[in-house]
């Protein structure tokens, strides 16, 4: 042990040990900064109607199409570089990810934490209403919710947000509940301080640690949610594609033996998803104090 | 007993009523049906006559309670867009949508049970290992993207299975099942199969820590200072101290797979209520929606209700709990 050991190094140098987390921390940071840099990284901008041309569309993997250059990954229906589409859909994946996620990481934290201090009737209301929406499958919240707001990002953030925010709540209500106990936050209300500042400065850094793992899951399971919402043509408008919405445009080609359409957005989105979940992983058992040795 | 009956059973009837708010707030707050039931040509005086005729020039409260009436007359509505009742439309799928839920939940508890109880009993054996790592993807990958693989594979690349549709049906009691024919069995294959990923990798885990807990218990030391076999104990008590979290599970997961079956039913066109209810999502046909959702909260609250009881007649705790 260094001398110059902070709670950070201390909890680097445990994540290292794990050389498959490190791996798939490694290939979140890559896929995020492909995504960032979509614009500078991919040989086309696939957004541009001009630089597409129907010559080019549904060729396979290793096609020289017009524009003088491999599809490495073959083009879509619309002639695009499926390369470019799917970075420039991972972008948006990513986006609409970390959007939902800290926003009902935002609001599911404030209504659990509000719900273990208040008590009383406020408790009663806000966990009665998160435990019967925990009771109904997330996916069938963002369907008719997305299905009522209709299509945009805006409108996608907000019903994922609703699907999700009730994982936080919870998550936060049981941590803030039993921080609520304990001696250190009863000492802090007994001084001048305001009860605000107590929860946001005592309790909310104690529950963190649950909810950063909260965090990572959700935002792995928006863009899943996502993904899946675009699949059924309930997602975002057609001019953005997501990589949901990509697979979505390849699946009527997939039965002529046109894999790639499909497949390689799959792809992309799979590995996102399962490096997030890793990365989760790891971090939750070096929060679990049980598995302490 | 009964006074947890019915303490229960009272719970369930306020959720039920709490839902069906919601549900209707939420279905008829936003959005203006009249724009898809009228042409957008039609008259003045045809607009007013066919709002007043599906009651929609009243106050939303009045129109909650003309719902409510009607609902606990079994009438839920006449679909916008077919102009049928509702509940004669999604009745007709819903045998298709129970038959794929049914056999995909069942082979992944049986499946999923045997998998783990053996992952559980052997932990170190590569085997076990295998099975993990297979539980693990079944988390992880969305269901749709499975479905699409699958499909993929067996359909297009092998051509063993058909890619869509019900196939062949038999009539039995007045209703259509895919099932007992050859063909119709061919077709559920594969929905089912995709269907039952998650689940199984659910059970796999859930088995697999129950096992691996009873197994270092004194009652399993016991059983084998006993002399009993390997085999009988875990059939006889091992199987039955896993069973209670595996029965809430298994209740809980049939209606969320009754949700997930929206996303199958589209991939495969399996002519169910889930691709019934985006459709109806599409062109706004909110009788349809209203009653879906109705009919979905209705069966989570009966099989919590359910799971309940069950819980209740196994573990007496619970019952002793509850009337202390």
């Amino acid at each position: 042990m260094s001398n110059t050991s902070t709670p950070l190094r201390r909890f680097w140098a445990e994540f290292r040990e794990n050389k498959i987390a490190v791996v798939a921390l490694v290939v979140v940071i890559a896929l995020i900064l492909l995504a960032l840099f979509a614009s500078l990284v991919s040989p086309q901008n696939p957004y541009d109607l001009a630089n597409l041309s129907l010559m080019d569309s549904r060729r396979p993997p290793g096609f020289v199409g017009t524009g003088g250059y491999t599809h490495i990954l073959g083009t879509d229906p619309q002639g695009r570089d499926l390369l470019s589409a799917i970075l420039y859909g991972l972008r948006i994946s990513i986006q609409i990810g970390l959007a939902a996620g800290f926003v009902s990481l935002t609001i599911g934290t404030t209504l659990g934490i509000l719900a273990a201090y208040v008590g009383g009737r406020v408790e009663a209301l806000i966990m009665r209403l998160v435990d019967l929406q925990l009771s109904f499958p997330a996916i069938l919240l963002a369907l008719v919710i997305v299905a009522l707001l209709g299509q945009g990002k805006a409108q996608l953030i907000g019903a994922l947000v609703a699907a999700q925010y009730a994982y936080f709540a919870r998550t936060a209500y049981g941590a803030a509940k039993a921080e609520r106990g304990k001696d250190y936050i009863e000492a802090a209300l007994a001084t001048p301080l305001s009860a605000r500042l107590v929860v946001w400065r005592h309790m909310l850094p104690n529950c963190t640690p649950p909810l950063i793992v909260v965090a990572t899951v959700q935002i792995a399971n928006s863009i899943s949610l996502e993904a899946t919402l675009s699949f059924l043509g309930l997602g975002l408008p057609v001019t953005e594609p997501s990589l949901g919405m990509l697979i979505s445009n390849g699946f009527p080609y997939m039965m002529s033996g046109r894999y790639w359409i499909s497949v390689y957005p799959g792809v992309a989105l799979i590995i996102l998803i399962f490096a997030i979940n890793i990365v989760g992983d790891q971090v939750r058992d070096q929060f679990n104090p049980r598995l302490r040795k | 007993m009964l006074g947890f009956i019915i303490q229960r059973f009272l719970q369930a009837v306020v959720v039920m009523a709490v839902m069906s708010v919601i549900v209707f707030c939420g279905v008829y707050a936003i959005g203006n049906p009249i724009d898809i039931v009228i042409p957008p040509e039609a008259t003045e005086d045809i607009r007013a006559e066919a709002i007043r005729r599906l009651g929609l020039d009243r106050p939303l409260y009045e129109q909650y309670f003309i719902f409510v009436g009607n609902l606990l007359q079994g009438d839920l509505g006449r679909s916008f867009v077919y102009n049928i009742p509702v509940l004669e439309l999604i009745g007709g799928r819903l045998p298709a949508t129970l038959e794929l839920v049914l056999i995909s939940v069942v082979s992944a508890t049986v499946l999923g049970v045997g998998l783990g109880i053996y992952a559980g009993y052997r932990p170190d054996s590569w085997v076990s290992k295998t099975i993990m790592a297979v539980s693990v993807l079944g988390f992880s990958v969305p269901s749709f993207w499975v479905g699409l693989i699958l499909i993929l594979f067996f359909a297009v690349h092998l051509g063993w299975l058909p890619a869509g549709g019900r196939g062949d049906t038999v009539e039995i009691w007045g209703v259509a099942w895919s099932f007992p024919t050859l063909d119709g069995l061919s077709h559920i294959v594969l929905p089912a199969a995709n269907l039952a990923l998650f689940k199984l990798a659910m059970m796999i885990r859930l088995a697999r820590a129950g096992t691996r807990e009873i197994m270092l218990t004194d009652t399993i030391k016991f059983a084998r200072a006993a002399g009993l076999s390997e085999a009988t104990i875990l059939r006889r008590h091992l199987l039955k101290l896993i069973s209670i979290p595996i029965i809430t599970v298994f209740g809980l997961e049939l209606g969320s797979t009754l949700a997930f079956a929206v996303v199958t039913e589209t991939i495969f066109s399996w002519p169910g209520v889930g691709k019934l209810i985006i459709d109806s999502i599409t062109v706004l046909d909110r009788p349809v929606m209203v009653a879906y959702l109705i009919i979905v909260a209705f069966l989570f609250v009966t099989i919590n209700f359910v799971i309940d009881l069950v819980f209740a007649l196994i573990d007496p705790r619970v019952r002793h709990g509850a009337s202390a």
